[in-house]
């Protein structure tokens, strides 16, 4: 118990102290995520709603290929990542191994499936409620779409929120495509993994206890979003 | 309908020709390896208000929604003045179901939308919505979120939206069946307003008292056949088919 | 407008803001960056921390360090990814540019490898010469140690080290022998938690900060010389590297100041790592 009463002293001083490179740390980490979750909205919303709405062949295929995917190890995700962008791998020439770009790929690839398949959950059901309406007063499939997502965006929301909580939280594709550079591709994942490695467990804790409390800040203000607009949800 | 009665004739300058009457021939539907709609020839005039009546499982809301082209029959045909109703027809119509499917989005937003799917101008889309939401009763309420309104508000809320498309028909399914007394009385105010405006009416209700003062004409289903078709009055008053009597009487289950 | 719309609005432009910012703040700077594949030690020990701020206000290079094991570096290496390797296992490295990957190699800097376990030392091996004598008295006792199992440097090490006994380890794997297959600093913390001995760098080793009852045991064989070196990969082979910046950083490390900058280095009070350039 010593251990955490020190490690919260550690993020307390963290804190308190404002360490310059911990604002540069947390930064980079919320960029990366957020950006990454950004990409993933971009590329799993549609590809969500679509599979909400539209029924084709091997359909059940790609929905369960999709709920997989939400699985996906971190590691693999980067070690696919790492392979695409190494200079030897056929997007080498880009020379985006070991950037923060690099992190962004990499997390975007790990989110878009959960943002997708959440999607494509409420999607579905709400579209289930809104056919016969839709069809009634004749509304075409591309704006039948805006409208579900639109409808559902609450429910999207959490979609996206629950992505965000994979990326800040992952290390293991990060470090590999991003490489943990100081003051470059340095996270908050890959310094507790780094202060960890060097035993400064009281430290690598103090900075969990700084990511968790950055989570339950972003999860509080979606919330409290949602309880204020809950009345359009019901 | 009181404000909008003045200002908002109705008009559709942009449609050629009337979608009504409508014929009905040998309407066939067939699901699950049963025949849920057996053969239906009916004819449906320009202005009267028909009311679809008959005991559970009858086929009313089926014959319903195959009027408004929601469901495609198995066999036999839906002529809306000669046309199959695709969604050119569908524009010109307007339903409300038993349980109001309402967008999850304010009062007023629910009625723009349908305008909007309408391709009704920007500019005119609120004064036509706030219109028909004044007609409802519920001005008030326009800010408010949809779904959390009463239920015999968002009825209303849902006859308004169809209301305010200006639809050449009107179908209604069971419009009261979840509402108190006093809700009641206010939707079918608002559905006879409608009426009066031109607009013909197609419902389903268990209420006799209902059918009674808002129908022209009965059709009687039982089993998904027709069994009677009839003048209202003469419907309630002298029922022709043993299965009518039975049901009016309160013998008639199935 | 309501309260949840304004609030919705002022987090939206926050995290937009957040997302819009230059993401890599160096590639604004016209590349003026190299990356260096290294090893966990000489991340782990804080040694780059003191060295590069010096070179870096110097040249103005942004000198970006991957650490990983020796083996990984190397393997990253080979796929082009880095332009200076700066590692500690010399027989690879020559392999590394007799295979074409590297330009000339230089040796940089020693330290040495100790073996350290728990204080109260079941297998008895406190103040031995031998490293050899010393592994093999674990490996009869029975006592656990932890071997990094990942390809790295130290592991290359300490598998040549187990060969010059009559033990091989691998049989014991999972038995005595134990294999984390992460790096030093990983594998510490296993062998603290399971009173198991291992084999650390010396830097590594001082900088660590959760050593419980462990110590060093044995040290001082020169058989557990550690030595670094480091190359620039060959630009015939990897034409992206930036070559004259990689070049520059690697004499500076070979030349008077940069040795003087490693020899400078503390850890809690003591010489890390001793340069040895030519």
């Amino acid at each position: 118990m010593e251990n955490f009463a020190s490690a919260f002293l550690a993020a307390f001083e963290l804190i308190v102290g404002f360490d310059p490179e911990l604002v540069e740390i947390v930064g980079l980490s919320l960029q990366v995520s957020l950006t990454a979750v950004l990409c993933a909205g971009v590329i799993g919303l549609p590809i969500g709603a679509a599979l909400g709405v539209a029924r084709f062949p091997g359909r059940q295929a790609v929905i369960v290929v999709l709920n997989a995917l939400m699985g996906l190890p971190p590691v693999v995700a980067g070690l696919m990542i790492y392979l695409l962008l190494s200079r030897a791998g056929p997007l080498g020439e880009l020379g985006l191994l070991f950037t923060p770009t690099a992190m962004v790929i990499a997390q975007t690839v790990l989110v878009t499936p959960i943002v997708a398949a959440l999607t494509r959950q409420t999607v579905e059901d709400l579209h289930a409620e809104y056919a016969e309406q839709f069809r009634s007063l004749s509304v075409g499939p591309v704006r039948a779409t805006a409208t579900l997502l639109w409808d559902g965006r609450y429910s999207l929301f959490t979609g996206l929120l629950a992505g965000f909580g994979r990326a800040i939280a992952e290390v293991g594709a990060v470090i590999i495509v991003g490489g943990n550079i100081n003051h470059v591709t340095r996270v908050m994942t890959t310094t507790i993994a780094l202060e960890t490695s060097k035993g400064n467990l009281e430290l690598a804790l103090g900075l969990g206890i700084i990511l968790i409390a950055l989570a339950v800040l972003v999860n509080a203000a979606v919330m409290s979003l949602r309880g204020l607009s809950a009345q359009a949800t019901v | 309908m009181r404000h909008a009665t003045a200002q908002q004739p109705i008009r559709r300058p942009q449609e050629a020709a009337s979608i009504r009457p409508a014929t009905v021939q040998a309407l066939t539907f067939q699901a699950g390896g049963q025949t849920l709609l057996d053969g239906l020839d009916l004819a449906l005039d320009r202005t009267s208000t028909t009311v679809i009546m008959g005991p559970n499982g009858a086929g009313k809301s089926l014959l319903l929604r195959l009027l408004h082209g929601l469901l495609t029959p198995s066999s036999g045909a839906v002529r809306w003045n000669g046309r199959a109703p695709d969604r050119a027809v569908r524009r010109r119509q307007a339903m409300v179901f038993q349980k109001p499917v309402l967008l999850r989005r304010s009062v007023l937003g629910n009625v723009t939308y349908a305008l909007k799917v309408q391709g009704v101008a920007r500019g005119a889309r609120r004064t036509r919505a706030q219109a028909a939401l004044a007609d409802a009763g519920l001005a008030a309420l326009a800010r408010r979120p949809a779904r959390v309104l009463s239920g015999g508000e968002q009825q209303r809320l849902a006859l308004a939206r169809a209301w305010a498309t200006r639809p050449e028909v009107l179908f209604l399914d069971e419009p009261t069946a979840n509402l108190d007394p006093a809700g009641a009385h206010v939707v079918e105010r608002m559905v006879a307003e409608i009426k009066d405006r031109g607009t013909k009416i197609v419902l389903t209700t268990h209420d006799l008292g209902q059918a009674r003062r808002l129908g022209d004409e009965v059709v009687f289903l039982h089993r998904g056949r027709l069994v009677e078709r009839s003048p209202a009055q003469s419907f309630f008053d002298q029922p022709q088919s043993e299965q009518a009597r039975a049901f009016l009487s309160g013998d008639l289950v199935l | 407008m309501t309260l949840f719309k304004r609030l919705g609005f002022v987090l939206g432009a926050v995290a937009l803001a957040v997302v819009a910012q230059p993401i890599d703040r160096a590639q604004a700077q016209d590349d003026r960056y190299i990356i260096v594949q290294s090893t966990t030690s000489t991340e782990a020990s804080g040694l780059f921390e003191h060295l590069l701020p010096k070179f870096e206000r110097m040249t103005g290079i942004d000198v970006r360090v991957v650490a990983v094991g020796t083996g990984q570096a190397i393997r990253n290496a080979r796929n082009g990814d880095g332009d200076v390797l700066f590692v500690h296992h010399t027989p690879s490295e020559y392999k590394f540019i007799a295979d074409g990957h590297g330009k000339r190699r230089f040796d940089v800097m020693y330290n040495d490898f100790v073996i350290v376990g728990p204080k109260d030392d079941p297998a008895g091996i406190a103040g031995l010469d031998s490293v050899t004598k010393a592994l093999t008295k674990i490996a009869k006792s029975g006592a656990p140690f932890a071997s990094r199992g990942d390809d790295s440097g130290t592991h290359k090490k300490e598998l040549g080290l187990w060969a010059q006994t009559d033990v091989n380890p691998r049989q014991a794997s999972g038995n005595w022998y134990r294999e984390t297959g992460s790096g030093m600093g990983a594998t510490l913390n296993t062998a603290v938690q399971m009173g198991a001995y291992t084999m650390s760098d010396r830097a590594t080793w001082l900088n660590f900060g959760n050593k419980k009852n462990f110590e060093i045991l044995v040290e001082g064989d020169p058989r557990l010389f550690n030595q670094y070196g480091v190359m620039v990969l060959n630009p015939e082979k990897h034409p992206h590297v930036k070559e004259g910046m990689a070049q520059a950083f690697v004499d500076w490390l070979v030349s008077q100041d940069g040795q003087q900058a490693i020899a400078n280095y503390r850890l809690k009070g003591q010489q890390a790592f001793f340069p040895n350039a030519d």
